[in-house]
């Protein structure tokens, strides 16, 4: 761990003054995924501005009878809101998917869009790796490269962002309110993290000097037919070699509307507009949702090790379908699969 | 007055051990204490070009930073290095001796500072350039440069042509890899220095007695110099067998500097310590239609360091189990650019006998055999590599108990016949077989006339739960309320032990207790009769025993003497009786624990998404000391054998020679949501012969035959035969 110089935030502008005079400056909120970074020298911020005491932890209904959530509140605060609860169990499933108890409590909404990729490469400053360590190369490409993603990479980086809560928030179709040294902008959360291209040590399209306020939830929650179908190596406490998330509005037995995502498989949440688009319209049954999921995956590519996930993710995506369909959405606390 | 032997005790140093007051070698506290931060080796293999700590030196609150180029004095020849369980073939890793690289995460310098941030931050301004070398650490590339290891075991018969000429064969290989140790408590040191120069040397160890001596001999020390302690550990699995690097830079730093000094390894640098190698199983079975056996070879390769040839027995298990006219065992070494592999729980049996365990059950199938009857029909009352009977076998009764508690009976053995819901169910089981040694240890009581006694030793508790059959066994001994014994482990000045290892602590110890407590019987008797008017006036010593904190004639309570009584009027305060434990020479007969273990496990047949529903463990390993600590032990036996099947693999980028799942994070152990319901059964095991108590050892038993129960139990949910371990749901995919 580098030496670091540390201030505390007192509002936000100070929080987007602090970061535009030190360009080497992190913002730090629970700290769950920076301090082990740090502890592993791959962040090496010359300094910490603490957000943790900023005003943005508030969960508050909007004009438009969606939701908006501060930065800061804790992970476990929003899983176990009761209007997230009710509104939007598939946001409450996918955190409840995540880290451990201890630390969704610690982590904030904000650090859980910035948490950065598992990918052994990235955490071991011994090796080469683009996302680290800008043009050393890319070690996974060609190395263990079993838990790396299958669509949208680039030939610099093959990594995935790690966050479930995303997969969930990127389905519901989530936007994300920006405050930056011009002033505010919000955009979808589609469009907030990146694929690598040849710019991986990027992850996000959060500008310089810009700091996450709030993201806002759209009135339409799914809380019916919804599921968030986490795959992994042990039964918890694991990344997700593949994560669905999926969203349906059911008319009788035809999909009205269709909301499908996708974790450990890309860069980013991965989404695809045409395999909604296929839903919609149609009758909830195996051979549309298997559609679904070859629109999904349009694309995947496999490296050496991770060709399993291609088959994997359409298997999944079929079965998280089939939870939202029939309304009995994946247990996070019961690990057999429904 | 009750026994405690064989009773569910609860831990003597379960309170401490909760609030806190148990301290861990990293958390002595000392006067002007220094604490180092070790830097690692980032290649395999070549020389150190150039070490440049001036950046290091210049942060403040730097001390000092030790190098091969800059330290104290170090013995310079192997046998000093040497510790009680080092290879025999070899030349021990000696850190910060000299400027080679042998393995990735090899200690290179210590940075030592006035606390563990700084000194920390300072490693990372530690510059290095390498004279980098060709290295190679794939076992499965390297396969082909194996070289033989002599084993005890000798070939019986001619296996090549019974396994040839056989009706039925069966032959794979089973791939085990490399698992490292993650114990609770990370490798740690604190060497406290007093005013005149001598060392107290709190360390994580499983031998304080074996951490000394090595010590006086790396550092040319007189044994009074330092005193190694180890009160508590939080577990150690076998990793602390051997002292670690940790020690030696920790006592480097405290006499350059002349200072206490703590140093605590990250959990990530504990994946240079030592592991379970990788290995490569290749085992074939011949048999008869009926299912007995005409032939068994196992032949092992597995990983060691170029330094060191480390191997344990994988291969023998068979002579102990299976019974057949013909038999071939060898084992083999592949030196890799990587530190010497050490003992893990059941080192050789967990990963041999799982092999075994895996082909015998894909045996049954060729032989359309229930996998217990094949196991019967091959049941083995002798160990054929000695042909010696046992002092004790009741693996039938665990396979009858175990099959009974499981609902064996009600198997379809058809593989993919079972199933509930979307989940596919699958019943496997195994054998798991184990040593039962004993070792010589030394116990000092000492017996106070208020009718306590302090019970001492140098062996370790390393969270198996010595301390509380120590107590158990001399509070029985001694006719006193365990209350009032007090038990002192792991200080290298205490009487002899060797490493806590092996499954042999606890009828080592548990014998040298009873060996103390029977002299100070005899003084007590002596003393006691010779008081005026005694009521054991006329009892013969043999016939006066201990209990209720009296001396009193056998099966006549009311004659007795309180032990106050007799140690006043003999004008002792005091009785301290030192002994070491004797077991009668006896090589007519093999010694050994056995288990049967079923397995369930459910698994999703469309995402291959695996869960161990239930466990059922049946123990057969003597006389158990303490049902409670016991079935924990087992317990967490399980719980491993559990990761071992499903999770743990060290994972290595052979490219970079760099292990690349070094925390746990992503180098996988079973979590609470994995392990469902455990049944342990101790099925009754009397054995007069082993020694006085008929106590076995159960430290590794518990372990062993997991991981095959689960693979077994795997095959017949899915039909799908995975042989190379952990089986991970991507496996099953197809």
């Amino acid at each position: 761990m580098n030496n670091f110089q540390y201030s505390r935030a007192t509002d936000v502008a100070d929080a987007i003054r602090l970061l535009a005079a030190d360009p080497g400056a992190k913002l730090i909120a629970g700290g769950t995924n920076l301090i082990d970074l740090m502890k592993e020298n791959v962040e090496r911020p010359s300094r910490l501005i603490d957000i943790s005491r900023l005003p943005l932890r508030d969960i508050e209904e909007t004009a438009d009878g969606g939701l908006r959530i501060g930065a800061l509140v804790p992970n476990s605060d929003l899983a176990y809101h009761p209007l997230v609860e009710q509104r939007y169990p598939l946001l409450a499933a996918a955190i409840l998917a995540g880290a451990s108890a201890q630390l969704r409590n610690m982590a904030s909404v904000g650090g859980n869009l910035m948490q950065r990729t598992r990918c052994a490469y990235f955490y071991d400053t011994a090796t080469p790796c683009n996302k680290r360590e800008p043009g050393s190369g890319c070690s996974a490409i060609d190395g263990l490269n079993r838990n790396h993603a299958i669509l949208g990479t680039s030939a610099s980086c093959i990594a995935t962002n790690p966050s479930d809560m995303s997969v969930a928030l990127v389905a519901l179709g989530a936007l994300v309110h920006i405050a930056g040294p011009s002033g505010q902008r919000t955009i979808a959360l589609t469009d907030f993290h990146r694929l690598p291209e040849d710019k991986p040590h990027v992850d996000t399209n959060l500008g310089t000097g810009e700091i996450i306020a709030a993201v806002e939830l759209p009135k339409h929650g799914f809380a019916r037919n919804y599921s968030y179908l986490k795959i992994r190596d042990r039964l918890s406490y694991a990344f997700a070699l593949v994560s669905v998330a999926a969203a349906l509005e059911l008319d009788g037995n035809a999909i009205s509307e269709a909301r499908l995502a996708l974790g450990g498989v890309a860069h980013k949440p991965w989404r695809s507009l045409e395999a909604e688009a296929a839903l919609r319209g149609r009758a909830a049954t195996s051979d549309h949702f298997s559609r679904a999921a070859d629109l999904l995956l349009h694309g995947a590519t496999a490296r050496a090790h991770n060709r399993f996930k291609i088959e994997l993710a359409r298997r999944a995506i079929a079965r998280t379908l089939i939870q939202a369909a029939s309304a009995t959405p994946q247990s996070q606390a019961h690990k057999k699969i429904a | 007055m009750k026994a405690y032997v064989g009773t569910p005790t609860s831990r003597v140093d379960g309170r401490a051990k909760v609030t806190g007051a148990a301290k861990y070698a990293g958390e002595f506290p000392a006067d002007g204490l220094l604490h180092g931060f070790v830097v690692e080796s980032t290649i395999p293999r070549g020389r150190i070009a150039r070490l440049d700590a001036s950046d290091a030196l210049q942060v403040k609150g730097v001390v000092d930073v030790l190098t091969h180029a800059h330290r104290p004095p170090l013995a310079d020849n192997d046998d000093a290095w040497k510790d009680e369980v080092a290879p025999e073939k070899g030349s021990p890793f000696r850190p910060l001796y000299d400027d080679r690289i042998r393995f990735n995460g090899q200690p290179i310098a210590l940075v030592v500072a006035d606390d563990w941030e700084t000194a920390k931050f300072a490693a990372t301004r530690v510059r290095v350039e390498y004279d980098r070398e060709a290295f190679a650490t794939d076992l499965e590339s390297e396969h082909g440069k194996a070289g033989k290891v002599d084993r005890p075991h000798k070939p019986r018969g001619d296996a090549a042509a019974a396994l040839a000429g056989a009706a039925v064969r069966h032959q794979a290989d089973y791939v085990l890899p490399t698992e490292h140790h993650n114990p609770m408590e990370l490798y740690a040191t604190t060497v406290v220095r007093d005013g005149s120069g001598r060392l107290t040397v709190h360390d994580k160890t499983q031998g304080v007695q074996n951490v000394h001596k090595y010590l006086c001999g790396v550092f040319n020390k007189r044994p009074d110099d330092l005193r190694v302690v180890s009160p508590y550990v939080g577990g150690a699995f076998g990793s602390g067998l051997r002292p670690q690097y940790q020690v030696v830079l920790a006592v480097l730093a405290a006499l350059e500097l002349k200072r206490s000094v703590r140093v605590v390894l990250t959990r990530q640098q504990m994946y240079g310590l030592g592991y379970r190698p990788m290995t490569i199983e290749r085992v074939a079975l011949g048999a008869k239609p009926d299912g007995t056996l005409d032939a068994v070879t196992h032949e092992a390769t597995a990983v060691t360091s170029r330094y060191e040839d480390f191997s344990r027995n994988d291969t023998g298990w068979a002579e102990q189990l299976y019974k057949s006219p013909n038999s071939l065992f060898s084992h083999k070494l592949v030196d890799l650019d990587v530190s010497t592999p050490c003992d893990m729980r059941a080192p050789g049996a967990a990963s041999g006998v799982c092999a075994l365990e895996c082909a015998m059950d894909e045996l049954a199938v060729a032989l359309k055999l229930d996998p217990i009857e094949l196991r019967l029909k091959c049941y083995s009352d002798r160990d054929q590599s000695e042909d010696l009977p046992y002092t004790s076998k009741q693996l039938r009764e665990c396979y009858a108990r175990g099959a009974e508690a499981f609902g064996w009976s009600r198997r379809n053995p058809a593989p993919r016949s079972m199933r509930n819901g979307k989940e596919l169910v699958g019943w496997g089981m195994a054998t798991g077989v184990w040593e039962a040694l004993q070792m010589p240890v030394a116990v000092r009581i000492v017996l106070t006339s208020n009718g306590h006694a302090e019970v001492s030793c140098a062996a370790s508790d390393i969270g198996t739960g010595t301390y509380t059959i120590v107590a158990q066994v001399a509070a029985d001994a001694l006719g006193l309320p365990i209350e009032n014994i007090d038990v002192k482990l792991a200080d290298s000045t205490l009487p002899q032990a060797p490493v806590e290892g092996g499954s042999w602590m606890a009828a080592s110890a548990a014998h040298a207790v009873l060996g103390a407590a029977e002299d100070i019987r005899q003084e007590l008797a002596r003393l006691a009769k010779a008081i005026p008017a005694s009521p054991l006036g006329g009892v013969d010593a043999p016939d006066v025993i201990l209990v209720d904190g009296a001396i009193a004639k056998a099966g006549d309570k009311a004659r007795a003497v309180s032990i106050a009584d007799a140690m006043r009027h003999g004008k002792l305060e005091r009785i301290e009786k030192q002994k070491l434990n004797h077991f009668a020479e006896d090589r007519s007969h093999a010694r050994n624990t056995h288990s049967a273990v079923f397995a369930e496990v459910k698994v999703d047949e469309e995402l291959g998404v695996i869960r161990v529903t239930r466990v059922v463990s049946a123990v057969a390993a003597g006389r158990i000391l303490n049902t409670k600590t016991g079935r924990s032990q087992i317990m967490g036996g399980v719980v491993w054998g559990i990761g071992m099947a499903l999770h743990e693999e060290t994972v290595m980028d052979h490219r970079f020679g760099r292990i690349m799942n070094a925390n746990i994070a992503e180098y996988h152990i079973p979590v609470n949501a994995d392990v469902h319901d455990i049944d342990v059964i101790f099925v009754d095991e009397p054995d007069d012969r082993i020694n006085q108590l008929g106590v076995k050892g159960i430290g590794e038993i518990g372990i062993v035959g997991v991981p095959a129960a689960i693979a077994n139990a795997v095959y017949h949910a899915t039909g799908k035969r995975i042989r190379r371990f952990p089986i991970t749901l991507d496996k099953l995919l197809d």
